[in-house]
């Protein structure tokens, strides 16, 4: 079997869980690494869309931004911002919403504003962007993220972005009728939420990881699924993709210094 | 009608201390020229509105610009966080900088509110999110028809908006291509609006029946100003520098270095040291 990294393997399990039928509203980072592997491999017809109001893009490079003018090269369309989140995003045009975060806790509540408390903050981070309305209006959410004690905290300072809140039906009673977030893949294993808790649970653990490595990356007691596979290693043709895709990702952001 | 100037007037003649300007360009056509003119002129306690403050807004709260910013999205795309703007909200320097926080879809549907000449914007948003906890301006309204409760936002109406479009023609009409972020709604949003331009041409030629095009009437001022946009870019006249927008990082990370840059390439220079900038991103294409 080929070397992998940990971060190739988590790209490569995110991008799996995206269909070749879905709308795909993409995040900047390593969500649009997934989204655009996905496309390049199994899911050829996707459309994947970013806030700067690029609609069915097919990049040929990552873009380093949201809105890189190889997203518009590449465009079926190009929408004004406004109309972007009022009649897609709003108007529940988007299957999924594929984010990132800084922090995350248990039922999968992101924070990408602020560590410490906000009017005197210890860390101001960048802030909410799209995602407080991409997580309550996107059909689901497929979350990706590097797993530490540091991100996955049992309390986060701030909730910039809605998962399942307090868990249980939170978020039908705040009148929200998508799903929420699905699928927390990261470098180590898949979570899914619990059908009734709605707390993230492992589903899967990536080849050659141990629970042992998961509980002492993560600042709650994790639950485990009764029954708990082994994600499927990336194949060769998933990594020779997506190292191809990081090259020239590489040498056209490193042509233009 | 709109007069062609120089930067320096146009900036000179519009914007005043404590004004509340928006300069916007969602990633493409960033007007950084007229950011650096702003701060060579100045300009003091402004309220600056802009979905991603993006260097351009970095660099003016560096230079103590600004009293407050209205924002989304405050970090360097793809590379990490605004240090300047992280300097000023956590340790006040150079100078105490208020907020209020938004998210993106929040601030668009403010600026369509303005440019509709509503007082507020309406949207299915902030949904189990902490901000309406530490911005009052959030708030909400319940439907009259369905009884949804739905969250509002002031309508965004700067004094001035700034933008940089593609080219302007000869009677001052401008066009925009590509990404067009907010920036027609921040124009028709506010009292005054400033647009720098790559070019102007006789005239626009054959182009789509529904181009974004800003009449001459509805701008106080065109300003030629190549490259004007840089590190950010003008679809089909050069491309965004990433490069760049990396390089900030290191500029920008420490009070001493950024101010020192700021002098060489901002305090010291002027509008026509962005064409070399879009000269050298085109050739490279």
């Amino acid at each position: 079997m080929a070397e992998y990294t940990s971060n190739e393997m988590m790209t490569i399990a995110a991008a799996r869980a995206l269909r070749n039928e879905d709308v795909c509203f993409v995040g900047i980072g390593a969500p649009s690494a997934a989204s655009n592997l996905a496309r390049l491999t199994h899911a050829p017809d996707i459309t994947l869309i970013y806030e700067s109001g690029t609609i069915a893009t097919k990049p040929t490079v990552l873009p380093l931004s949201i809105g890189d003018g190889e997203l518009c090269d590449t465009a079926l369309t190009t929408v004004a911002v406004p109309e972007m989140f009022r009649y897609w995003l709003q108007g529940g045009r988007v299957t999924v919403g594929f984010l990132g975060g800084a922090q995350i806790d248990k039922y999968a509540n992101l924070n990408t504003t602020v560590v410490g408390p906000y009017d005197k903050p210890k860390v101001r981070l960048p802030g909410g962007g799209g995602a407080p309305e991409i997580a309550t209006n996107c059909g689901e959410i497929f979350i990706i993220m590097s797993q530490g004690k540091r991100s996955f905290v049992d309390k986060l300072d701030f909730i910039t972005s809605l998962g399942f809140g307090e868990g249980g039906d939170h978020r039908e009673r705040l009148g929200v009728k998508t799903k929420g977030p699905t699928k927390l893949v990261t470098d180590l294993c898949v979570f899914e939420p619990d059908a009734t808790t709605k707390e993230m649970t492992v589903v899967t653990i990536h080849p050659g990881v141990t629970r042992e490595q998961i509980d002492a990356n993560t600042g709650w007691k994790v639950r485990y699924a009764d029954k708990v596979g082994e994600t499927p290693a990336p194949t060769a043709k998933e990594l020779e993709e997506l190292r191809a895709l990081h090259a020239r990702t590489a040498k056209a952001h490193g042509d233009q210094a | 009608m709109p007069r062609f100037s120089s930067l320096h007037d146009a900036i000179a003649t519009n914007i005043k201390d404590g004004d509340t300007v928006a300069m916007e360009g969602f990633t493409h056509l960033i007007p950084h020229a007229a950011g650096h003119e702003v701060i060579r002129q100045g300009r003091k306690h402004l309220t600056l509105v802009r979905m991603t403050p993006d260097l351009i807004y970095d660099q003016l709260i560096g230079m103590g610009c600004a009293d407050k910013i209205i924002f989304s999205w405050g970090g360097n795309p793809g590379v990490g966080s605004l240090h300047r703007l992280r300097d000023a909200i956590e340790a006040g320097w150079p100078n105490k900088l208020a907020i209020e926080e938004h998210s993106h879809s929040a601030m668009a549907n403010a600026y369509e509110a303005g440019a509709a000449n509503l007082p507020f914007a309406v949207l299915r948003g902030y949904i189990g999110a902490d901000l309406p906890k530490v911005n009052p301006n959030i708030k909400s309204v319940t439907c009259p028809y369905t009884g949804e409760k739905l969250a509002t936002v002031p309508a965004i109406r700067p004094d001035v908006t700034v933008i940089h479009a593609l080219r302007a023609d000869k009677a001052g009409n401008v066009m925009l291509e590509g990404i067009l972020g907010v920036q027609k709604q921040a124009v028709l949003a506010a009292k005054r609006a400033i647009v720098t331009v790559e070019e102007v041409v006789d005239d626009f030629g054959p182009r789509n029946l529904n181009a974004t095009i800003l009449p001459a009437w509805t701008l106080s001022a065109v300003c030629v100003v190549p490259g004007g946009a840089h590190p950010s870019y003008a679809q089909g006249y050069y491309k965004r520098d990433n490069a760049y927008y990396k390089a900030w990082d290191a500029i920008a990370r420490d009070r001493d270095g950024f101010l020192a840059w700021m002098k060489t390439n901002v305090l010291e220079s002027g509008p026509e040291a962005f064409a070399p900038h879009a000269q050298r991103l085109a050739a490279a294409e």
